[in-house]
């Protein structure tokens, strides 16, 4: 019990992801979370603006059940599979961050510059976690994928289209990191 | 019964999302400044096992729990739509820290901010969907 408390590390993490997907594909279904966001979409009647949203929606509804299930996880795992939520990151990156600004860096789980509940009277940090999302949202419908779609079925399934897209996520995150926090956060 | 193994499957890969640290803002930074191993560890080990699990499934005669032969669609052939559209969300998943799934897990942890990430996620999805006529793919 007392090492399902910490931090898990990523040689269990990363084979229960693919577990998570094995078990998904032998269900019939297919691993991917941001379909969701087309489906949420469709029900809230995006289809009268495009066809793109046109389409039995209810057989998605599985997926919808997953993110649901994916919320409570989180729930459960933030209030009673953690003793201490402080996300030790390495050195180097806090140093980075706490020059950014960010000094929470080293205290908590998420950014409480972004993630309080103070951000949500702060212009600038509206804008910047819609903007985000935006991006999110937008590129991964382009792509036809996020990060579980394209990064681990795709890639696991040795499709050429998903590198391209992983290397798109990286080329896109590294861009932002590297030239666009220093100037957003200077 | 279906939809309450989906709730289970769910709320399993919301715990391993948020213990493995995986929807940390501060693990995604991290990772692209390369500094630690782990978030690279997480994405590695499991592409390899699922490659292994893949590779598994597509043989013939496969079936699913339900008795259904197992398809895993190949993705469609191009390049665009997949380096513009992996840049943009690139960009969105460094900027904000968190990609679709993490996004539920960090509204159920309690950051309630997310909910600005999921609202600009979805108005996304609808301009993709609405001018994706006009886009290379």
């Amino acid at each position: 019990m007392e090492y399902i408390m910490q931090p898990w590390p990523w040689y269990v993490s990363g084979p229960l992801i693919a577990l998570t997907m094995a078990i998904l594909v032998l269900l019939g279904k297919r691993f991917g979370m941001s379909s969701n966001l087309r489906t949420i979409c469709s029900i809230a009647g995006a289809g009268k603006a495009s066809d793109f949203f046109r389409f039995d929606w209810k057989s998605q509804q599985w997926n919808l059940i997953v993110a649901l299930g994916v919320g409570i996880g989180g729930f459960i795992a933030a209030n009673y599979l953690t003793v201490d939520e402080t996300v030790l990151i390495h050195g180097q990156s806090l140093k980075k961050l706490q020059e950014l600004g960010f000094s929470s860096a080293g205290t908590s789980y998420m950014p409480l510059e972004f993630f309080s509940n103070e951000a949500f009277y702060d212009p600038g940090t509206i804008a910047i976690l819609l903007i985000g999302g935006f991006l999110v949202g937008f590129g991964a419908r382009y792509a036809g994928g996020c990060t579980s779609g394209h990064a681990i079925s795709g890639l696991s399934n040795l499709q050429l289209p998903s590198l391209i897209a992983v290397l798109g996520f990286f080329a896109g995150g590294l861009f932002m990191i590297h030239f666009l926090f220093p100037l957003l956060f200077s | 019964m279906k939809g309450f193994i989906y709730l289970v499957v769910g709320i399993f890969f919301g715990i391993v999302l948020f213990k493995s640290e995986a929807a940390s803002w501060f693990r995604i930074y991290e990772m692209f400044q390369f500094d630690a191993f782990h978030m690279y560890g997480i994405i590695g080990s499991a592409w390899f096992l699922g490659m292994l699990f893949t590779l598994w499934a597509k043989k013939e005669g496969r079936t699913s729990f339900f008795g259904d032969a197992i398809s895993i669609a190949s993705k469609e052939r191009s390049f665009w739509r997949y380096a513009l559209g992996g840049v943009f969300f690139g960009l969105g998943w460094a900027l904000v820290g968190a990609c679709p799934g993490p996004m539920y897990t960090l509204l159920g942890a309690g950051f309630l901010p997310i909910l600005l990430v999921i609202l600009g996620a979805l108005l996304g999805t609808f301009v993709y969907g609405v001018i994706k006529e006009k886009l290379p793919h």
